[in-house]
């Protein structure tokens, strides 16, 4: 029988299938923070029932984490109340916490990787929908709701329907200055922010096999964003040399079988596909976003879509989203002014997301009337940068190097950018008020991102 | 093994879905695609720890003027006296985004049992049948035609049948009658009637689990 990658992780993981419904899909692995979880934990607790498999489970604090001064009690007091009841719950349940203060702290989806957590072939949940990060491992990994987080703490199982399946190829050499966030934005801006809803995406191609494992990670997670379930991509010896070694990865007799099991995970030759879609990496240019949704995004320097192009229907969301811009149909948004350069987020918070901004702004300066935050992804990517020396070339740009959490991604912390400010953002939605209320966000790579922060304005790495 | 779902007091969601004929409500209509869930319930507002009161922060910032509740804007749909009923209509792609289940708690708290859409993200989709939520799914025409309804239209919902009819004022002169049928999964329908979970069948099928744990180690 031919299969596709994710069929053959499917098919491995299926305890039983129910008549005309959905089947019943083992989880290998559990990712927990602080905001989706306290009512799992309640209604575990109100069903009198015991976490199932508490030693598959990791925990850490990351959404509504303060970004500076992580000592100090966290002031805000119902983050504070919902970063202790996580404490609280993982104590109870005998679950592993990497809470404030631990060298392991992070961004969920940036921890589950660098310890070695996420590995090809398995399942992993969370309850957050950027889980589809670790999907670039060749894992199937995908975001679930309160009510489903409480169904794995039950039972390690949830009732799944197998999504359709579709390959993203991309092939050829990428232009200058183009990253895999590009690829990502431009994927988007062809297919919608609709275009894979009920779709297990496999992106493939000499574009993608070229990527580091971080760079896959970036094009991963922003799979929810075309509505996929999720986004993956066959291990290969990239993954294995990242994998090998981290802290949770298989060691010795056990690194050998895995190897050997890892191997097998690609689509069959003729493996069927129920979509297929080929796009060139010559015609990828750095992206930026103009509008509400991630799908409304463009060639930073072409111009933002004029009203008749678009049917009926999507008029009156394209209209909302260009009042709530600021931003007129027919300009170019080269040149726009911009008061906030944010590069964090589970998309664009890695080492070598930092390392790259770092190269480039080396001797530079930040735009006067620009704030800059670099928020890392976690305790880790933040004591490399120190101990690359990273964070004194950011300090001499001018750009401020926070500490790790979600951060200005979604504004759940202080993080926020004003009401109407234009804020030039590394993470993965631009949706209204998503990174304060009347915050004004526009997507773009880490590269783009640092070549603003030095000119004020949106500004592509290319410029001189 | 027994089935548990098959004990009634384990019985965790109401279903409003047993009425004889189907769920008749107005609607409210919110012609927009790609409503996303940071609209539904912006994230700073996902600071509780129980599933409650989220329904009074629904669509917030699209509700109220500054952030201000002594401020609604009288251009958005929840703000319309016209406008009431049990059932929210709205573009297609509705609930994309975060996986926040905060969203559905949102809508049924502020008083929602049905969403209409011609497409609904998938993460929203399961939290809202995991919530008693039911999300129909119609054609982009039928979406279309409920939204040329004028606010006195009624929107009749029969899960058993499947079906969505809009149902004009019997008594105004050009009323028409338009019905559709809609998926939705055998066992999520009949979990939906008979106000059982996910985790409910989980559970019952525990000793499966545990075979299978085996097999796989």
């Amino acid at each position: 029988m031919k299969q596709t990658l994710f069929e053959k992780i499917w098919n491995k993981h299926i305890v039983k299938t129910i008549d005309d419904g959905p089947s019943v899909l083992y989880i290998d692995k559990h990712l927990i923070h602080e905001v989706t979880s306290p009512q799992a934990f309640a209604g575990i607790k109100k069903r009198g029932l015991k976490i199932f498999r508490p030693q598959q489970i990791v925990a850490t604090a990351d959404h509504n984490v303060p970004t500076i001064n992580q000592h100090l009690p966290i002031k805000e007091n119902l983050s504070k109340i919902q970063v202790d009841t996580l404490i609280k719950n993982c104590a109870e349940n005998d679950i592993e916490l990497y809470g404030l203060g631990h060298p392991y702290q992070g961004i969920v989806h940036v921890i589950g990787p660098e310890l070695g957590i996420t590995q090809p072939g398995i399942t992993i949940v969370c309850g957050d929908s950027h889980t589809s990060t670790h999907g670039a491992f060749g894992a199937i990994a995908f975001g679930i709701g309160t009510s489903e987080v409480e169904m794995v703490f039950a039972t390690q199982c949830l009732l799944q329907t197998k999504p359709k399946q579709m390959r993203i190829n991309v092939n050829g050499a990428l232009k200058k200055g183009v990253l895999s966030k590009d690829i990502v934005l431009y994927i988007l801006s062809k297919i919608s922010a609709s275009g894979a809803t009920g779709f297990a995406v496999e992106y493939a191609g000499s574009t993608i096999r070229n990527l580091s494992m971080e760079a896959r990670m970036t094009v991963c997670n922003m799979s929810i964003e075309m509505g996929a379930r999720c986004g993956l991509i066959a291990p290969d010896e990239t993954t294995f040399n990242y994998v090998k070694g981290k802290k949770f990865a298989p060691k010795g007799e056990a690194w050998i079988k895995a190897l050997k099991d890892w191997k097998q995970l690609f689509s069959d030759d003729d493996a069927v596909f129920d979509e297929e879609i080929n796009i060139n990496a010559a015609d990828i240019m750095p992206m930026i976003t103009y509008g509400t949704n991630p799908g409304m995004g463009m060639g930073i320097d072409e111009c933002i879509p004029l009203e008749n192009v678009l049917n009926e229907n999507e008029k009156p969301a394209f209209v909302k989203a260009l009042k709530y811009m600021g931003l007129q149909a027919g300009n170019a948004i080269m040149g726009q002014k911009i008061d906030y350069v944010f590069i964090g987020s589970c998309t664009n918070s890695r080492i070598e997301d930092l390392r790259l901004v770092a190269n480039f702004v080396k001797g530079k300066q930040k735009a006067k009337e620009v704030e800059v935050w670099i928020v890392p992804g976690s305790k880790q990517v933040e004591q490399q940068a120190i101990a690359e020396g990273i964070d004194k070339i950011f300090e001499a740009a001018g750009f401020q190097l926070r500490q790790p959490g979600c951060s200005a991604c979604l504004g759940m912390n202080e993080d926020k950018i004003p009401a109407g400010k234009y804020c030039i953002s590394t993470s993965n939605r631009n949706f209204e008020g998503r990174q304060g209320a009347g915050a004004r966000t526009l997507l773009a790579s880490p590269l783009t991102a640092a070549a603003s922060a030095i000119k004020g304005y949106v500004a592509s790495p290319n410029a001189t | 093994m027994e089935n548990i779902i098959n004990q009634p007091d384990i019985i965790n969601v109401k279903s409003p879905f047993q009425t004889w004929g189907g769920y008749a409500s107005f609607f409210v209509p919110l012609n927009m695609e790609n409503v996303d869930t940071d609209q539904i319930i912006p994230a700073r507002f996902l600071k509780g720890t129980t599933r409650d009161g989220f329904g009074k922060n629904l669509f917030r910032d699209w509700r109220y003027d500054n952030n201000d509740e002594t401020k609604p804007k009288p251009s958005f749909v929840l703000n319309q006296l016209q406008y009431s009923g049990s059932i929210l209509v709205a573009g297609k792609n509705f609930g994309c985004g975060s996986s926040r289940e905060h969203a559905a708690w949102a809508l049924v708290d502020y008083g929602f049992t049905i969403v209409v859409s011609s497409f609904f993200a998938d993460i929203f989709k399961n939290n809202a049948l995991n919530n008693g939520l039911l999300p129909v799914v119609v054609s982009e025409t039928f979406l279309q035609k409920i939204f040329e309804q004028k606010s006195d239209t009624q929107l009749i919902v029969d899960l058993k049948n499947q079906t969505i009819k809009i149902f004009q004022d019997a008594e105004a002169p050009s009323s028409e009658e338009f019905e559709e049928t809609f998926e939705i999964s055998s066992y999520k329908k009949e979990c939906l009637l008979n106000g059982y979970d996910d985790i409910d069948y989980l559970l019952s099928i525990k000793n499966d689990i545990e075979q299978f744990e085996k097999q796989f180690a």
